[in-house]
Order: structure tokens, then C-alpha cells, then sequence
């Protein structure tokens, strides 16, 4: 009796997949796999058994499993998220139901669904995501912080960087040289940090044009995010406390 | 490609990461990871990274070894459970002081939670001993440690798989690389060439581990003629997410979480009367196994797959949203569960390997009676050992710093006194191997998908909470055939450019030479300790095994030896909690 209810369960769907071999193709092409899933396995289930079972030759990056190391970021039926955090019934209702999976965009493509990161990670690097201490460490002990200071970064120390915001950001459409959401909550992240030396030592990454002078508040880097990070307030917050700042009003 | 270093570091996760901060000021140094940095599964550790602060109650780094002592069921070398509590606190105040964000106490202080065996006054009763970042913990600590990494100006080399070692006797002289984006392949020397590969969860069905935790390094290692340690003791961590296996922190469990079974009784009462839930995870797995096995799991079947419920409801909204965020999300996500509201599924799963490349106190790799020249590990590839028989919660993120500095302080000092290595005509001849070996992979052949689910069905069924010799016989001999027929699987991706195929073939060999290690290993020791529990053999044996397992695989069979266990601080007790 089990076994047939977990059959009635399995639903045959296809996934729609955008493949690119540049050893072999000149334009992107696209190539449907039919899988027999359960609705709560997980789009990378899906992707893994392909991979394994069916075609060796797709390639996509994956590690976790779970949400949390920010490989697996594609577009999933159109919209970006992370393929080991999204479940089947998420994307699809009933049998023959079909999910396109596409690389991110604002990214070259490598291969399939594969992206190449340098630039998104270059401009990660670029913000000098490290804490620049506003007085001498103690070593020997703690850096104290009240809680309520730690709350105010928490929600940015959440990013894995998976670029799924990245490829979401329409103003990138236009301007590839926008440091992009994720870049700028890793500033936003230290700019907050009570330890640190903040908006001070980080006005000049900030403070730009290509920084967060660039953010339109379309907002969809906060609905994509896997993480539910409000990344568009966080920008707007630094909007405001450079403002407020250049007029002299805080000494953040 | 050729390439020479002073030092290289295999993995970017919180071990290699420290490391390399450490090593690279003293030459020229690399780190050399499959993944890209801030993709390692250090990130996905949750509840804590213990350190004796003392910030929330009384506390001493000497319950702290001790209870590491205990917790491991004594097969721990207790001068180097000594060295893990003392410079605990150190570590946690240095990755505080580089940024980490630690939950804090009203004074500002790091916040300290409870978590399974550690103790306080040797066993009295649990202790506030984790330090931690809500249930993100590993998360910041890699973060903290990759932004140092920035900020240092460390080299990395993203998405080379080491493959391959080049030996001259007990000196290591070189590496063999594939490059993913090229298919090329290097041959990289250094003087002194750190593994901190991480662990190999993914040869049980059900797991914590991300699918990048194949044991590549302990693997390559052992078919170079380290011997490894202690691979019989696997860790099952009792809260995975049904099915899934996706991680539950422990610090449910330490905020005040419970276990019930399908009677709605807290049972862990029976088992562990003074700690309870907070036993430490052997005995908690073993519990909800013997619930499971006597039809108290919530479908009551008594199948392995049964679950129980792991409570957190009552502990409220706020408490849940403050303290355990992601742990909802992940029952929201993969469940549909809100643990406000409602208890959590769970059972146990493969979460952390005791065992792996054996080492001395700061890094060295050697089994007793050699030791290899420019060889080290640290973290969980590494086996010290600090967490014989079973690990306690927070101890692996309290490892990685500690003896991932340790190594890395180590290399420092021998990269600059230690001549330049060559690997030459080995070296040559290594690199001509692996090109013809990839050649005869991409002649075609069955895909990997079958051998791979067999290879996690029979672990899983037979080298799991509870072991016998009938059933680990049978995973032995059941691994023992799919390494035979592992030559028949090929690929169908001829590409030179991100062939992630041929990787995942390579990395599929290395979880079965690694299964052959555990499952043979397991199968020789005749005693219950720690994680190792058998039903035919139900007690502790010390008169006959207090001792390290170190084995090697020659002509496919498993060659078992030993190594002695440092006991100079507290004679073995009986282990109660």
C-alpha cells in the first residue's frame, strides 16, 4: 500500500535546459530531459540524477545541497534562485508540466549552466569586505558589541554571495560596471559594523556613481534573494546615512 | 603547467583558510580548492565553536578536554584534547577580533549556548560552553576567515582538483592538478603541502555533507601509502531533516529543544538521565534507533527510515527567529514545518568522520613510526586524534582553528629552513599517467549514477548507527565488488573545458576506496566504543582496543595495524551521562 501511494506521488516532468558548449556550439541551444520526480525533491535532485543517469555531458555546479554555500544559483521557470533550495512543487503542479533552467544572467556562460564569476567576485573583492578595526584589537579578549548593534548588520552578514541577485539587477542591463547588490551589501555589511571604521574608511567605495548612486530601487534583488536579505533597503539606508553624513549631521 | 610554491594548501574551508593566513607571510603560498572559496562546508556548520570564556557561567578549558576526552569515549589523545580547550579561547577571541559576528550577551559579550556533553565540573551538569552566530556559525567563520584572506592578499587557485601525489620515499616533492576549466593537467611542487579536504559524508545515503565532501584527500593519501586512522568511527548526527539528511543543529537541542517519540514521551530520559537530550550524538542516535527499532518512531514500522519529532514549539516564536532562523527556513523550505509551531521530523544522519589522515600536534603527518616530510592535514580530513571514538557538538569549528593555525604555524617555520623539492621524472611520469587515465574515461563506458546509489544503500544499511558482523561483511564485500566494476564506468563528455563528469567519476572513487577503509575497519574491531556500536559485541573492550586503527588497502583488501592512544591525564571510566 506504501508503494503505491509514493507512486501516485512521482510526476513526470521536463526540464527545459539551456545548453552552451563552446567547444561544440556556436549559439546557445536548448535540450529537454523528461525525469520521474517526487514534488518535494529538489530541482537539483532532478539536475544530479540526469548528470548521473542520463546525460554526463550537463554540466552545472552544485555543493551544498541545502541553500547555503551559494553554488547552484540559475534561473529556475524564469526567476533566479538556488536549484538545491528550490522543490519541484515550487515549479510544477502535475505531469507534464515543464521547468526552463537557464544560466544567470550578466554572466558569460562557460558551459551549460555554468558561469563565469570573475567579474561578480572581482567587484566583491573590490569593496574591501574585511573589518578595518576603529581602535587596536585587544587580542587577548573581546571587541565588545551590544546586541543591538550586532542586529544592525545582521541581515547582511546572511549573504553567500551566490549572484543570484547579480543576475536579477536590471540597471546591470545597462551599466555592467554597477558594483551589483551583492558587492554593495558586503560594504553595507562593514559601513554598519560598530567595530569598524564604517562610512569614514569606506566613503570612497560607496560613494559612487557605480556604487550605491546607481541602485533605481526596482527591488529585484530583494525578491530574488535566497536569503531573504532586504538588500534594496540596505541600499537606500546608505543612500541616506552618506547624505547625512556629508552634511555633517553623524560622525558614522 | 608546472608550478612551484613554498606552500600549498588543499581545501579554502575554515581549516586551509587559517592555515594559509598563517603560512603565507613565511613564502610563497597557494591555495588550491575544487570550489570556489566561500563554497566549502565549514559554512554550513551551525550551532557553535566551543571556548571555555567562562562569559555566561563558570567554566574551564579543563572540563573541556575533559568532556572531549569522555565524549570520544576515551579513544582521544588527551594531550591534544588539552591543546583543543586551551587554545580554544584563544581562537575564538582571534576570529572575533577579525570581524566574526558573534551573538551577544546584553554586556556585549560573545553569547555562550549549551550543547550535547560539555559540561561543567566533569559532568555535573551542562554548561554555556558554544560560542555562536545564531545558527550561522560556520557560515561567519568562513566569511571572516576569506575576508582576512582578502585583505592579505592570499593566491588561490579556484577549481583545481588535486588528483594525484608525487612521492620520493616518506618526502612529498609534488602534485597532480586538474584544472576544471581547461582539462589540463599540473604539476605542482612545494615544499610543504597542507590537505584540508574535509570530510566524506557522501558514502551514506543519508547526509549532512555537501556533495563536494568526498574524502579526496585522505583518499589520495591512502593510495600513496599514508596509512588512515580510525576510520571505523563515522559520526550519525540524530537530527538530520527526514529523508534529507540536511543538518539540525544541535542547538535546537541546546536552546531547550526536545525529542519525542510517536507516544509524545521524551525518551531520552531512559537513556541519558542527568544530560538528556543534550547526551552527546553517539548516544542520541543510538536512542532514537532503539525507539525506532521498538515501534515507538512516528510511523512505527520499526524500519530504519522511521523518524521522531524534534520539538522546539515551545520555546516561542521570538526565541526561534533569534536563535535557530535558519533551521526554520530549512524546515519551511524542505518540509513545510514551521518549528514555531509544530515539531520537526528528524532522524539520524552521516555528518562527520572521526577518522582520516593521521597526524601529530601541529599538523605533521605520520603514523606513529614515520612521519612524511612536507606532508600535513588539519581539520576534518585530518584525524589528530581529538575526537576518537565520537565527536562532541562545536568541537570540528573549534579544530580548524586550532590546529589549523597550528599546521600553518608549523609549515611557516619548515618552508624556511626546508630545501626546494623536485618532483621530476616521477612527477613526469605521473602527469603521463593521468592524461592516458582521462583518455580511457572518455572511451565511454556505464554511467556512475548506479554504482554510486549502491555504494550509499549499503553503507548506509550496514555500516550505520548500529553494526554487526553480518552486515558489515556484506558491505565489504558488496564495496569490494563495485571497486571491481568501477573500471566499467567511462564518460560521455569528451570536452576538455569543465568536464565536471570526469571529476565526479574521480571523486567517486575516492568515497569507495574510503568506504572499503570504514566499513573493513569497523568490520575487524570487536567492541562498542563511541560511535562504533555493535550488537554482537555490545561493551567497551579496553584491554583490547584502546588503541588508534590504522589501515591501508593492499591488493584490494583491507591491512589493519595500530597506534597507541595518549591516556596521560584521566584513566578510561565508564561512560555515563
Amino acid at each position: 500500500m506504501k508503494d503505491d501511494r509514493k507512486k501516485d506521488l512521482r510526476m513526470n516532468i521536463t526540464l527545459d535546459i539551456q545548453r552552451f558548449d563552446p567547444e561544440r556550439d556556436t549559439e546557445p541551444r536548448r535540450q529537454a530531459y523528461e525525469v520521474d520526480v517526487q514534488p518535494t525533491d529538489r530541482v537539483l535532485d532532478a539536475l544530479m540524477h540526469i548528470a548521473r543517469h542520463v546525460d554526463g555531458t550537463l554540466a552545472f555546479r552544485k555543493s551544498c545541497a541545502h541553500g547555503v554555500c551559494g553554488s547552484d544559483a540559475m534561473r529556475i521557470s524564469g526567476k533566479e534562485r538556488l536549484a538545491c533550495k528550490t522543490l519541484i512543487r515550487d515549479v510544477a503542479k502535475k505531469d507534464g508540466d515543464v521547468i526552463s533552467i537557464d544560466p544567470l544572467n550578466h554572466m558569460t556562460v562557460q558551459k551549460d549552466l555554468m558561469v563565469d564569476q570573475s567579474v561578480f567576485l572581482s567587484k566583491f573583492r573590490a569593496v574591501e569586505p574585511f573589518l578595518k578595526p576603529r581602535k587596536p584589537l585587544p587580542f587577548s579578549s573581546e571587541f565588545y558589541q551590544s546586541p543591538e548593534d550586532r542586529a544592525i548588520i545582521d541581515e547582511a552578514t546572511k549573504c553567500i554571495n551566490c549572484g543570484a541577485c547579480y543576475s536579477a539587477c536590471p540597471v546591470l542591463d545597462e551599466n555592467p560596471d554597477f558594483l551589483g547588490p551583492a558587492a554593495l551589501v558586503a560594504a553595507v555589511r562593514f559601513v554598519f559594523d560598530s567595530r569598524d571604521e564604517g562610512l569614514a574608511a569606506r566613503l570612497d567605495i560607496v560613494d559612487q556613481q557605480n556604487a550605491v548612486w546607481s541602485c533605481d530601487n526596482h527591488f529585484e534583488c530583494t525578491k530574488v534573494c535566497p536569503r531573504e536579505i532586504k538588500i534594496t533597503k540596505l541600499i537606500n539606508l546608505t543612500k541616506r546615512t552618506i547624505k547625512k553624513y556629508k552634511e555633517g549631521e553623524t560622525d558614522a | 603547467m608546472r608550478f612551484d610554491y613554498d606552500a600549498v594548501i588543499v581545501g579554502a574551508g575554515g581549516a586551509g583558510l587559517y592555515a594559509a593566513l598563517e603560512a603565507s607571510g613565511a613564502g610563497k603560498t597557494a591555495v588550491i580548492t575544487k570550489l570556489y572559496p566561500q563554497r566549502s562546508h565549514t559554512g554550513a556548520a551551525q550551532g557553535g565553536i566551543s571556548a571555555a570564556l567562562g562569559n555566561v557561567e563558570e567554566d574551564s578549558p579543563e572540563w573541556h578536554a575533559f568532556d572531549t576526552v569522555k565524549g570520544g569515549d576515551y579513544l582521544v589523545d588527551q594531550n591534544a584534547a588539552i591543546i583543543l580547550a586551551e587554545e580554544a579561547v584563544r581562537a575564538v577571541f582571534d576570529l572575533e577580533n577579525r570581524g566574526l559576528p558573534f551573538s551577544r550577551t546584553p554586556e556585549g559579550k560573545i553569547d555562550q549556548r549549551r550543547f550535547g556533553g560539555h559540561t561543567r565540573d566533569f559532568g555535573a551538569a551542562a554548561v554555556r560552553r558554544s560560542c555562536y552566530a545564531a545558527d550561522r556559525t560556520g557560515h561567519m567563520i568562513l566569511q571572516t576567515l576569506y575576508q582576512q584572506c582578502i585583505k592579505n592578499d592570499v593566491a588561490f587557485h579556484d577549481e583545481w582538483q588535486v588528483v594525484d601525489v608525487v612521492m620520493d620515499g616518506t618526502l612529498l616533492t609534488g602534485l597532480v592538478v586538474f584544472e576544471l576549466s581547461t582539462g589540463e593537467l599540473h604539476l605542482v611542487s612545494a615544499k610543504a603541502v597542507l590537505f584540508a579536504t574535509g570530510g566524506f559524508g557522501r558514502m551514506f545515503k543519508v547526509t549532512s555533507n555537501a556533495m563536494a565532501n568526498t574524502g579526496d584527500g585522505p583518499a589520495l593519501l591512502s593510495r600513496a601509502g599514508v596509512p588512515l586512522m580510525d576510520m571505523e568511527f563515522f559520526q550519525f548526527h540524530p537530527t538530520g531533516i527526514r529523508t534529507m539528511g540536511i543538518l539540525i543543529t544541535e542547538g535546537v537541542r541546546g536552546e531547550g529543544g526536545i525529542l519525542l517519540n510517536r507516544d509524545g514521551y521524551r525518551f531520552m530520559e531512559k537513556y541519558a538521565p542527568t544530560m538528556m537530550d543534550l547526551a552527546p550524538r553517539d548516544m542520541v542516535s543510538r536512542a532514537i534507533m532503539t525507539e525506532i527499532a521498538e515501534g515507538k518512531g512516528i510511523k512505527g514500522d520499526r524500519k530504519i527510515d522511521d523518524w521522531v519529532h524534534l520539538d522546539a514549539s515551545h520555546l516561542g516564536r521570538e526565541t526561534v527567529e533569534a536563535k535557530i532562523p535558519d533551521i526554520a527556513d530549512f524546515c519551511r523550505t524542505y518540509l513545510g514545518v514551521d518549528p514555531a509551531v509544530e515539531p520537526m521530523p528528524v532522524q539520524p544522519t552521516a555528518h562527520y568522520a572521526m577518522g582520516g589522515i593521521p597526524t601529530d600536534l601541529d599538523g605533521r603527518v605520520t603514523d606513529g613510526k614515520r612521519t612524511w616530510d612536507g606532508l600535513y592535514a588539519a581539520g576534518e580530513c585530518a584525524c589528530v586524534s581529538v575526537h576518537g571514538a565520537n565527536r562532541l557538538g562545536t568541537n570540528s569549528l573549534v579544530e580548524l582553528i586550532v590546529f589549523g593555525r597550528r599546521a600553518g604555524n608549523t609549515i611557516a617555520k619548515y618552508v624556511g629552513t626546508a630545501t626546494s623539492v623536485n618532483p621530476g621524472r616521477a612527477g613526469d611520469d605521473k602527469i603521463k599517467a593521468w592524461k592516458d587515465r582521462i583518455i580511457g574515461l572518455k572511451k565511454g563506458g556505464a554511467h556512475s549514477g548506479k554504482t554510486y546509489e549502491a555504494m550509499q544503500e549499503t553503507m548506509m544499511a550496514n555500516v550505520g548507527v548500529y553494526r554487526n558482523e553480518g552486515a558489515m561483511q556484506n558491505a565489504v564485500d558488496d564495496i569490494a565488488g563495485l571497486r571491481d566494476s568501477y573500471t566499467e564506468i567511462g564518460v560521455q563528455d569528451q570536452d576538455s573545458n569543465y568536464n565536471t563528469e570526469v571529476l565526479s567519476i574521480l571523486e567517486l572513487e575516492n568515497l569507495l576506496d574510503l568506504s572499503l577503509h570504514t566499513s573493513a575497519a569497523a568490520l575487524a574491531r570487536t567492541e562498542s566504543r563511541g560511535a562504533h556500536s555493535r550488537e554482537d559485541y555490545p561493551d567497551r573492550d579496553d584491554k583490547n582496543w584502546l588503541k588508534h586503527s590504522l589501515s591501508n588497502i593492499v591488493g584490494g583488501k583491507v591491512i589493519l595495524d595500530s597506534k597507541p592512544v595518549d591516556v596521560s591525564r584521566w584513566e578510561p571510566k565508564p561512560r555515563v551521562y
